[in-house]
């Protein structure tokens, strides 16, 4: 008979960035696509490059390697599709990512006072250390989005 | 038993949208919103030079009614590198005319998505959202998203400014002696 421990193991993306690898918990990933047509248009969000279509909804694609490994991506393999908490609501943000994606079970162990922003904790995987994202603290936003009555993602169009 | 018909639902509702170019983007704007559409050159004779050093992007202004309207140059309201404009949108229900380069066409969107909560600059001011056209994302402009009040207000002071020293450099003209005469 097999015994199964009960651990608190959660589910993590690893995504890699130029050599590092950073992790994201696997509930807020909706998928991983190949790089496709980047539109661009004026705005004032540095953080933000421009949006991608996918499945219908307009994507924000935000370069996090900037803020993460201290320059911005040459090259991108995929895109990570992941949710991104604002108040009560989520919405999509794709991130170029320069590699493939692995999908672990491990244990995370939480940050420290000391920690940036953006960690929401570690893992340790193969012999790495590796920091699991915060994607409310890394990628932009409003401080606090204001609720709203109805799914902001996709209104119908009212003359 | 009747068999169950198939149900439709209803049919999506459309926005009729107009697609022009500034400095070769791609923007749209609501039909509904554009009162007039004219050459540029129309406004020679009209339009009034303003200077508000803060407000590069707004050079005229026309007197219509009771009310000024700010000639907006789109292109730098946009950040975007200047190209000599060859229409004037004036805006419905705002202060605004729209220096832009042309219009690409008139089509409809059927779904307006509210700009990503990511965007959380003054862009959230600039636009209503995106709409996707033909596999490609266009920015729908908010009318009134070009002049915010405190710009209105700061070009309505230049104005008011501007024709105070008029009037104060008129006043001067009259008082002086006509000295031609009394030589």
């Amino acid at each position: 008979m097999t015994v199964i421990a009960e651990t608190d193991q959660q589910s993590f993306v690893l995504l890699r960035l130029g050599d590092r690898r950073f992790a994201v918990t696997a509930t807020q990933i909706a998928e991983l696509v190949a790089p496709s047509r980047i539109f661009r248009f004026p705005h004032h969000t540095t953080e933000v490059e421009g949006v991608m279509l996918r499945r219908g909804r307009i994507v924000p694609v935000c370069d996090v390697a900037e803020r993460l490994i201290g320059k911005g991506l040459k090259s991108r393999r995929f895109y990570l599709i992941a949710q991104r908490r604002y108040g009560p609501q989520t919405e999509w943000v794709a991130l170029p990512v320069t590699g493939d994606c692995e999908l672990i079970n491990t244990e995370m162990t939480l940050p420290s006072d000391t920690d940036a922003a953006h960690v929401a904790g570690w893992l340790s995987h193969a012999g790495d250390v590796i920091e699991v994202l915060n994607l409310a603290a890394l990628t932009p936003g409003p401080t606090e989005a204001a609720p709203t009555p109805a799914p902001a993602q996709l209104q119908e169009a009212r003359p | 038993m009747k068999p169950l018909s198939p149900t439709k639902g209803p049919a999506p509702r459309s926005e009729q949208i107009i697609l022009f170019r500034v400095s070769g983007q791609l923007f749209a704007v609501s039909s509904a919103s554009v009162q007039e559409v004219r050459g540029v050159d129309s406004l020679s004779g009209v339009a009034k030079e303003i200077s508000q050093p803060s407000l590069r992007k707004v050079k005229h202004v026309v007197r219509r009614g009771e009310y000024s309207v700010y000639v907006v140059n789109a292109a730098m309201h946009f950040g975007l590198p200047p190209v000599p404009p060859a229409l004037v949108f004036v805006l419905r229900r705002t202060r605004t005319a729209l220096l832009i380069d042309g219009i690409e066409k008139m089509t409809s969107m059927t779904r307006l998505q509210a700009l990503p909560l990511a965007f959380c600059h003054e862009e959230r001011i600039w636009y209503r959202g995106l709409t996707a056209l033909d596999q490609t994302v266009v920015p729908v402009v908010k009318p009134d998203g070009f002049l915010t009040p405190e710009e209105l207000f700061l070009l309505d002071a230049s104005l008011s400014q501007e024709a105070e020293a008029k009037r104060a450099a008129e006043r001067i003209a009259e008082d002086e002696p006509d000295t031609s005469i009394m030589q």
